[in-house]
């Protein structure tokens, strides 16, 4: 069983290149409190960050949702990225290291990916996307 | 961009020191660019060291300024070595697909300078 925790706090807007900053400090600072070591928070605070940059880049706009894990042996965290943008039309291509639709390196998706435990996509073309990433305290 | 995040530009001799620092925003990542470039060319400087202890995340456009920062310095006929990458950052780039292998790198900031030396000799 994971026990999710939400709370009102874990709710953060991506909507300027300013909210990276934030986006950042609020995933350090739930894998701090989470416990994990600098090198699993600066794993995740990377994923995070690329994600956060493939909101603003494609869609504007979004929303950030951090949600602390426990499944009674590990505690984790949940970090759900979530955009009303127009969506990703194949999601293994959009996986795969290189591909690339905007003006970038195309490492975002699969480099963030290879940062965490596990990172789903769900998106309908024209309607939005939602990443969303789960790590565990190593 | 707030002030204690403002970037120094020091100029040792014919280097400059350049330690980037804290969680700079994407704005702040291409000023430090256009700024460490126009010093390098009024200054006529012959080598650049970016020092990176301070930075706690370099993600995957941090890491494709500051390559293309090595390679307009190089342009401008000036060697850059890059220090101070913190270990977690270091696996996570890797980790991420950025390898930065063109890059020179020392590990400290003496090393880093001794190797800048060398390179003119």
């Amino acid at each position: 069983m994971v026990l999710a925790i939400e709370s009102p706090e874990s709710v953060c807007s991506i909507d300027s290149e300013a909210s990276l900053v934030t986006v950042r400090a609020r995933v350090r600072a739930t894998a701090v409190d989470l416990g994990f070591g600098i090198v699993d928070q600066t794993k995740l605070v990377t994923a995070a960050s690329e994600l956060a940059r493939n909101v603003l880049r494609y869609a504007q706009r979004g929303r950030m949702i951090i949600e602390e894990l426990d499944n009674g042996d590990r505690r984790g965290v949940r970090v759900t990225f979530e955009d009303s943008g127009p969506g990703i039309a194949d999601v293994e291509l959009a996986l795969r290291d290189g591909y690339t639709t905007g003006d970038s390196l195309g490492i975002g998706l699969p480099g963030a990916k290879r940062l965490v435990d596990e990172l789903t996509i769900d998106s309908r073309p024209g309607q939005g996307t939602t990443v969303v990433i789960t790590a565990w305290d190593s | 961009m707030k002030l204690e995040d403002a970037t120094p530009i020091i100029q040792l001799g014919e280097h400059l020191l350049v330690s980037m620092q804290g969680d700079l925003d994407d704005r702040a990542v291409l000023q430090l660019e256009s700024d460490i470039t126009r010093s390098v060319s009024e200054t006529q400087a012959t080598g650049v060291l970016l020092e990176l202890s301070g930075l706690t995340i370099i993600d995957s456009f941090i890491a494709r300024v500051i390559a293309r920062l090595a390679g307009m310095i190089r342009l401008l006929g000036a060697e850059v070595v890059v220090v101070g990458i913190q270990p977690a950052v270091a696996i996570t780039l890797l980790e991420l697909g950025i390898g930065m292998q063109h890059l020179r790198t020392a590990l400290n900031a003496a090393d880093g300078m001794a190797l800048l030396h060398e390179i003119r000799e």
